[in-house]
Parts: structure tokens; C-alpha cells; sequence
């Protein structure tokens, strides 16, 4: 058992259409590390170069939202859910 | 959908302006929009239609209150079934006023932050239109009437400061965009609008990251105020919403609970209009923005009343001393008016602003 990924709808074109997705990891970076080696560009719609949330890029951990916790450096265990929620928003 | 929404009222209000210390002073009185008494009929009338005609049978929203009022009721009107999902503490005014259109309503455990959370993953497993996620373009463009509006109404000027309550930063951000698009189509002279933005002390990312003056909006985990419509603490539009206030000289105040309520009994008591919390924390951070001096009696302010009391009636609660009932003879009268007389009860209520 590892760590369950909810993928939103406009990223499954990169997970062959999967709503969610199970990778490893002891954190949110290294889950995004795992997601990124199975599904090849996944990982920089997430995160900028520098390896941080991008602005219109929500994560939750079992409903909690990451940055009420480590970020990035949130720490995992076997059996999290970890959930990507784009926030929609601007079209000015 | 919603052909009679909008066209509220845009009142000149001297006695307002006169308390305030302003000159020109406009009410958009957004309270008796139709059909459920909030600008947000606005915006779910243009998603609601869209939704129709993207072949949707199923409507629904996240909402702090107003938004599921709204959905439900047009819903209702046009046939569709509806899901409203609402923070579990909403105002019963709130709850009823979904309820009574045949809606269903889903009390969620959490924040206004979590109800929105499990919108976008209920988005991503039903086909259902949500107002204010998969459909959200459209949604946003609804609140552009507000200014369309307002310039009209004006005399097809643009005022010279307006201020704009805020949640998710959606309405001011098209606000501006409404005035601009007024501008280019050459409906208006091209004068600037200096955008300020209202949101309750204890829940303000975006006006704590105006007055900090970093676009990073830092979100608020759990909103503890009265100002519940308001109460968003991760605002998807924030960003834009910091940036319109940023680039038109605008700003941001965040008045406390108790000057909420005193701005919502100022408004009542000087132009008879009876708003929600929202319009009272417009109204009290209009009254902050003229004390420091961002606003002044020398230009036209317009402010954005957005939703109506009835729905926040607990917030005034035991704020009013009510006389004990009289007989009725015409003694008990004239004695009730020689206590009155006496106290200097009946003066307005500024203790929060004392
Ligand atoms: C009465 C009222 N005014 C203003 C707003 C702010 O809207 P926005 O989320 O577009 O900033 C809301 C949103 O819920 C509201 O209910």
C-alpha cells in the first residue's frame, strides 16, 4: 500500500484518463517525484523550478491543506490521501 | 435564465455621506436584487443558463450562503434538479432561504475552504455544472452587470472610487474588468476608478496582503468572524483581486465584527436600507478608508451593497433595547414619551466606534 493520488480532471490527459493513482513516498515532494517517473510531465504543472506549489495549485493530505502544514515537506505514511485540486479562478 | 435579475437601484445617499464625512456618496443596492435578495442572482443567472445550454440537468455550488440561495431558487425556476453544499454553521436565514426552492442541501463539517475542496473533487466524479467550479468563467462574467450598471446609472460615467466587498476577489476583479471593457467601447470617458476592497478583520488574506504589500496571499485556516458570506479564507481570485486595488491606487481595510454591526446599523439608520453583513463591513471600511485619509469629501465613492439583513438578522440580536409593552391608552403613551424625554437612550448606538 502506498499513497492514493486524486488527479483532477484536466491532468488525467497525463494519467491516461485515471482518477487517482497509488505512488510512494515519504512526503508530498517525493510523491510528486514518484508521480512524475509514471506519468512523465505531471510534475510541472504541480510544482515552479524551484520545487514550489504553483500558485493556482491546491494539495490536501486527508482533507488537510499543505500549507497548514509542511508544504512540500509534509510528511506522508502508507495510506494517505493526497489530493491535487486546481483552483479555478481569474479569466479576466 | 434570469431575465429579471439586476437593475437594482443606485441611491444617492447624502445622509450616508454627511456620517461619514464623505461628499458624493452612491448605494448600489444589490439587497433587493431579484429573486433572492444578493448580487449572486447576478452571476448564477449567466452560469445557470450556460449550464442549460451545455445540456446539464444538475446544477450546483460550493457557497458561503448567498450563492446557494441563488442557485436554488433559479434552479427551481427553470426545472433543473440542485445540490447546494454549505459550511454546517451557516445562518438559518441562510438554510431556509435554500431549502424552501426544493433544493438539496448538504451541511458539510468544516469551512467554507473544505466545502470547496470536495466541490472540485464531486466536480470531477459527477456530471453536475457548479456554479462556482466547472463553470466558473461564466459565473465570474455575471458580476460585471454590477458595474455595467453603475456606469449607466451614473449618467454612463465611471465614479471616481468604489469599494467592493470581497470573499473569493471574484467580483471586484470583474468590476474592474467591467469598467474597462466600458472604456474601451467608449461608453464612458476613460477616467480612472481608484478600487478598494472590504473583508472582515478575521478573515482577510487579501486585504492583509494589500497592506502588507505582497501579492503572496497567505490563506486563514479557520475564519472566525460573523461576516460569514465573506468568510473564505483561501480566495481563488485573491491574487487578481490584490492587483486591481494595487494598479487603480485602490486599498483594502478590515474592520472588526463590531464595526460591521455598527456599519450595518449606520446604513439602516441614514438611508433605510437594511444590509447583511457584508454591507456592513463595506460601510465600516469605507469609514476606515475616509479616517485615514484614502478617501475624501473631494470625489465620488460608490459602495457595493451586496446582499440583505434579513438573512444575518442574528448578528443585531440583542443589540437594541426594545421598550416594554404599553397598554393601549393613550396615558401609557404620553408616559412612555416623558421617560423618553429623559434618556438619552434613543441616541444612535456608536459604542463600537467610540
Ligand atoms: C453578500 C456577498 N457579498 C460579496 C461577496 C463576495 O464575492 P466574491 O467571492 O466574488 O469576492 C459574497 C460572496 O459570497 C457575498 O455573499
Amino acid at each position: 500500500m502506498g499513497i492514493k493520488v486524486l488527479i483532477p480532471t484536466p491532468l488525467r490527459n497525463l494519467t491516461n484518463e485515471k482518477e487517482s493513482v497509488e505512488v510512494n513516498g515519504a512526503n508530498v515532494a517525493e510523491v510528486f517525484d514518484s508521480l512524475e517517473a509514471q506519468h512523465p510531465g505531471l510534475k510541472e504543472r504541480l510544482v515552479d523550478d524551484a520545487g514550489e506549489l504553483r500558485r493556482f495549485v491546491n494539495v490536501y493530505v486527508n482533507q488537510e491543506d499543505v500549507r497548514f502544514k509542511e508544504g512540500k515537506d509534509t510528511v506522508l505514511s502508507d495510506g494517505d490521501e493526497l489530493s491535487i485540486v486546481p483552483a479555478i479562478a481569474g479569466g479576466r | 435564465m434570469g431575465e429579471q435579475v439586476g437593475y437594482t437601484p443606485l441611491i444617492k445617499a447624502d445622509r450616508l455621506a454627511k456620517a461619514l464625512g464623505l461628499g458624493e456618496v452612491w448605494l448600489k443596492n444589490d439587497t433587493v436584487n431579484y429573486p433572492t435578495l444578493s448580487f449572486k442572482d447576478r452571476v448564477v443567472s449567466v452560469a445557470l443558463s450556460r449550464s442549460i445550454e451545455m445540456g446539464f440537468d444538475v446544477v450546483a455550488c460550493a457557497s458561503t450562503g448567498n450563492l446557494a440561495n441563488s442557485v436554488a431558487a433559479n434552479a427551481a425556476a427553470a426545472g433543473l434538479t440542485s445540490f447546494v453544499f454549505i459550511p454546517s454553521d451557516l445562518e438559518v436565514g441562510k438554510v431556509l432561504g435554500s431549502l424552501v426552492y426544493g433544493t438539496n442541501v448538504i451541511p458539510v463539517d468544516g469551512t467554507y475552504d473544505k466545502v470547496n475542496r470536495l466541490c472540485s473533487e464531486v466536480a470531477d466524479k459527477y456530471n453536475w455544472a457548479f456554479a462556482n467550479v466547472n463553470i466558473r468563467p461564466y459565473y465570474a462574467e455575471g458580476s460585471k452587470t454590477m458595474a455595467f450598471e453603475i456606469a449607466e446609472q451614473l449618467g454612463w460615467r465611471i465614479p471616481d472610487n468604489i469599494v467592493v466587498p470581497m470573499a473569493g476577489g471574484s467580483l471586484i476583479t470583474k468590476i474592474h474588468k467591467a469598467f474597462n471593457e466600458f472604456r474601451k467601447l467608449g461608453l464612458v470617458e476613460d477616467t480612472p476608478c481608484r478600487i478598494f476592497g472590504a473583508q472582515a478583520e478575521n478573515c482577510s488574506p487579501i486585504v492583509t496582503a494589500v497592506k502588507n504589500g505582497s501579492d503572496l496571499i497567505k490563506p486563514v485556516e479557520n475564519p472566525d468572524t460573523i461576516v460569514k458570506s465573506l468568510a473564505i479564507g483561501n480566495p481563488a481570485d485573491g491574487f487578481y483581486a490584490y492587483h486591481v486595488m494595487e494598479s487603480t491606487g485602490g486599498y483594502g481595510e478590515n474592520p472588526t465584527d463590531a464595526e460591521t454591526v455598527a456599519g450595518i446599523k449606520l446604513l439602516g439608520e441614514t438611508e433605510g436600507i437594511f444590509a447583511e453583513t457584508a454591507g456592513g463591513v463595506t460601510v465600516s471600511a469605507t469609514k476606515r478608508l475616509v479616517e485615514s485619509g484614502k478617501l475624501s469629501k473631494d470625489s465620488s465613492v460608490v459602495l457595493c451593497i451586496t446582499g440583505n439583513g434579513l438573512k444575518t438578522r442574528e448578528v443585531l440580536e440583542g443589540t437594541y433595547h426594545v421598550h416594554d409593552a404599553i397598554q393601549p391608552t393613550l396615558s401609557d403613551v404620553v408616559g412612555l414619551m416623558d421617560s423618553l424625554k429623559n434618556s438619552s437612550n434613543q441616541k444612535v448606538e456608536e459604542a463600537a466606534w467610540a
